[in-house]
């Protein structure tokens, strides 16, 4: 019993399913210090969330610690902590945070009711403080934005209001689960700063958990790695990263995409296709495309019929947004080129443009000579073009039918596009793909809901290159994998690349993974291109500002251990290929 | 993560088929129901008039003395039969309607949904009524209203699923993979969107027998002599104060017992139809 602010003891916690009860944390001990920032990494479903809430005591009524226990303070904790006081001194974060505050409250009402729970304050005096939290969270114009809706606040700005309401509690020790994931790398950057500074200033403890190691790696001071429910290492950043005693460790290391900077220029990839593979025609040319929605008006019906009714002449204006504003485009035969931006730049809006499922506003799509974007989208279908612009989705699980098979996913685009073979039955022909993109044969009868999200990947892959499309739009194909699924995922589609000399539109938020699989990057920003270049050029010099801060924002991992550790990657990647 | 600790092993049926066994026996009786039954349901018997269950009538007779198990068994066809066609008429309609609307969108979404609202503004068993006397008491009829006043929900629960799913990535990948949009609405959003009509359908197949009973209760469905189950109650009522309990008793007890299958089958098809709950 040393002096930790925290100590978790040998915790080990079981979740009852319809299947019987799972272990999904063994075993697990560790210490945080007063003032301290621990990072606990590891994949999904390794067991890092529920350790988080048995700290808290936010268990779900499913699970059960079996053994251990946990010691704050000094003072064991009750594994569930229903009394009031239980929970003092302990605050959490979550993931996406506009989940969890309340919809319906104004985000100042609700940092006032956390306040109030905590101490005998004055409605009056509560909300001053509140105010004042807003202000020290950041959050402009505090006054104004205690009234606020969640609705109305961005995802950078429900976070702060979620530090905030922790903050609320006068913590000792804070745990963030995935605080940043899924918010834009820039936001990222000024939550983790806003987050580090706070600790500092408050003494806070903080457990960062987060399945980035670049990220923990730049934050964090002692790191715990975890799988399948047993904390794997445990040490300090700098020993982990750079002297990883356990292969798993090298083998997340290894997955990690490189962050463009100090470290060795990936040589893989991006080199093979730039000029060689750049025939003179171009597939794809873009020309001042355009694509404007229309808002919604402001006020309910009563409102705008009231305004309809006392309209003085002037029509109301109309406000339109303009998600993709006069973008010129050019993509080459075979080139892979990369489209980055953060959420809202309209990066989505031009995928769905160019694989013709949402019509332009003006401007000019020609592919292989033949303008394409005056077919209504909807009749696209039976364009003769249909089959050679395809599309791999961002979310694997959404994409998927969830009443069709591996099986009837694949063959869907074949039977409903492709010319039927006598000599090549379809089932050849798809478990030809299904090998093709790594996904064991017997999975072919699962329906999505049985398959894991690389698998579920796999499967959306295949579904997309089933016709060898020549251009193959990809959506952010990797954002809701894990990182060693997300390396397998680039390599596969690299290797489809070169074997099928498919050309690549690849979107993404993500600059590290882009420069892994594009020769050329284009940056887009409200609706414009306003930066572009070949990958390595412009994401280790960038010139632009924009540009300059999306990749100062980017989490880097210390350059040095890269080398020493992929050999052994190359080693585990054949193992974890899953 | 994934050790699975030994636990004791029990004999598990498909969740909700104790509901679904329940309502294949209410099925059958409506299927089988004029054979099972003892005596003929239109024999009058003076001698024999409002007895009570006894071992050769087990529900007892009514004021004319006909055999009250046979006609609550014979009843259980047409109704049925009555609340199906309704509920198979309004489920075709509706769902259409309601594909269409969530998916076009636009001025087909305005009028089906000004059609449903004015529908709905009426009292919905007034309205059945109103149509019954307007178009004349004839059992096409009751089918008719009654499916009539079913239609706007499944134009809602069709509207909203369809709505939920219209731009999902699944709906988009589709359209990538060849499939036009008659296609697309039949082959991927209408199975999708289906587990929550059927639920609908099954909770409305009771409703509608209600409705059909009702509509007899008061005069305006099924002529007597034949036996309905809105009927027999409606003529038991008479004897609720003189003490002839069994004469509503019954049919009262067949038509409840129907319906409540009918809600529970709704609950079990709807972890039935949930392709998550299926291993």
């Amino acid at each position: 019993m040393t002096g930790s602010l925290l100590t978790v003891e040998q915790l080990s916690v079981s979740i009852a399913t319809r299947r019987g009860s799972v272990a999904a944390v063994r075993d697990v001990s560790f210490a945080v210090e007063a003032g301290e920032v621990v990072g606990m990494v590891g994949e999904s479903g390794s067991g890092k969330s529920v350790t988080a809430l048995a700290v808290m005591g936010i268990l779900p009524p499913a699970a059960q610690i079996t053994n251990g226990r946990i010691l704050f303070l000094g003072r064991e904790l009750d594994p569930i902590r229903r009394r009031h006081g239980q929970r003092e001194g302990l605050a959490i974060i979550f993931q996406n945070p506009r989940a969890a505050l309340n919809p319906i409250r104004p985000v100042g009402r609700q940092i006032v009711d956390a306040l109030r729970a905590h101490a005998p304050l004055s409605s009056q005096q509560a909300a001053a403080y509140a105010t004042e939290l807003l202000q020290r969270v950041r959050v402009g114009e505090p006054e104004r934005r205690f009234w606020s809706y969640p609705f109305e606040l961005s995802g950078g700005m429900c976070q702060r209001v979620m530090i905030a309401i922790a903050l609320a509690c006068r913590p000792r020790l804070l745990v963030a689960d995935e605080p940043t994931t899924g918010l834009d790398v820039t936001t990222q950057k000024v939550i983790l700063d806003l987050l580090a500074e706070l600790t500092a200033a408050e003494g806070l403890a903080t457990i960062l958990i987060t399945h980035d190691l670049a990220l923990a790696g730049e934050r964090c001071a002692r790191l715990v790695v975890m799988q399948g429910g047993r904390t794997i290492e445990c040490g300090h950043t700098a020993d982990v990263l750079t002297r990883p005693r356990e292969a798993y460790t090298r083998a997340l290391l290894a997955a990690t995409p490189r962050a463009p900077g100090k470290g060795p220029a990936s040589a893989d990839f991006a080199t093979d296709s730039s000029d060689a593979h750049r025939s003179k025609l171009p597939l794809l040319e873009i020309r001042g495309l355009q694509r404007h929605f229309r808002l919604r008006q402001t006020g309910g019906l009563f409102a705008q019929t009231w305004a309809r009714f006392r309209r003085t002449g002037a029509p109301r204006p109309v406000s339109v947004l303009r998600a993709v504003d006069d973008i010129d485009l050019t993509i080459g035969e075979g080139e892979s080129v990369g489209l980055v931006g953060e959420s809202g730049s309209g990066k989505s809006t031009l995928a769905g443009l160019v694989v013709r499922l949402i019509d332009p506003t003006a401007g000019r799509i020609v592919f292989r000579g033949n303008e394409i974007g005056t077919i209504p989208a909807r009749k696209f279908t039976r364009s003769q073009f249909r089959h050679d612009i395809q599309m791999v989705f961002q979310d694997p699980s959404g994409s998927l039918d969830p009443r069709l098979t591996a099986f009837a996913a694949i063959s869907e685009p074949i039977r409903l596009l492709g010319r039927l073979d006598r000599a090549r039955p379809l089932a050849a022909v798809v478990g030809n793909l299904a090998e093709m993109v790594g996904l064991p044969a017997t999975l072919l009868t699962r329906l999505p809901h049985q398959l894991s999200g690389g698998e579920k990947a796999r499967v959306g892959i295949a579904r997309a290159i089933a016709l060898r499309p020549s251009l193959l739009v990809l959506d952010e194909p990797t954002a809701a994998l894990d990182v060693r699924v997300q390396d397998v995922v680039l390599d596969l589609l690299a290797r489809l690349r070169r074997d099928f000399s498919m050309t690549f539109l690849f979107i993404s938020h993500d600059l590290a993974v882009v420069r892994q699989i594009c020769d050329r990057v284009l940056v887009m920003r409200a609706g414009k291109i306003v930066d572009g270049g070949a990958s390595e050029h412009l994401l280790t010099a960038p010139h632009h500002p924009y540009t300059r801060d999306l990749v100062a924002a980017i989490p880097r991992l210390p350059s040095e251990h890269r080398d020493e550790s992929a050999g052994a990657a190359e080693l585990f990647r054949g193992v974890f290929s899953g | 993560m994934t050790t699975v600790a030994p636990t004791t092993v029990k004999l598990r049926l498909p969740p909700g088929s104790g509901s679904l066994i329940l309502l294949a026996i209410v099925a059958v009786a409506a299927a089988a129901g004029p054979r099972l039954a003892p005596y003929d349901p239109l024999a009058t018997s003076v001698s024999a008039a409002l007895q009570p269950p006894s071992a050769s009538h087990w529900f007892g007779t009514d004021a004319l003395g006909r055999d009250i198990l046979s006609r609550v068994l014979t009843a259980a066809r047409l109704d049925l039969a009555i609340a199906a066609a309704a509920v198979g008429l309004s489920f075709g309609i509706g769902t259409a309607a309601g594909i269409t609307a969530g998916y076009a969108g636009g001025w087909s979404d305005r009028l089906i949904g000004h059609v449903t609202d004015m529908i709905m503004a009426f009292p919905l068993f007034v309205l059945a009524m109103g149509i019954v006397a307007a178009a004349g008491d004839t059992v096409a009829n009751i089918v008719y209203a009654t499916a009539i006043i079913n239609i706007p929900t499944y134009v809602r629960v069709g509207r909203a699923e369809v709505l939920i799913r219209r731009d999902a990535p699944f709906v988009q990948s589709a359209r990538l993979a060849g499939n036009g949009t008659f296609r697309l609405l039949l082959a991927h959003v209408f199975p999708n969107v289906l587990p929550p009509l059927v639920v609908q359908a099954s909770l409305n197949m009771g409703y509608a027998i209600l409705n059909a009973a009702g509509l007899s209760f008061i005069g305006l469905g099924v002529r007597p002599p034949t036996p309905e189950w809105g009927i027999m109650v409606a003529d038991g009522a008479s004897y609720i104060v003189s003490g002839e309990w069994w004469v509503w008793l019954f049919p009262g007890l067949a038509l409840a017992g129907t319906v409540f299958v009918f809600n529970l089958a709704g609950d079990g098809l709807r972890d039935f139809l949930d392709p998550h709950r299926r291993h």
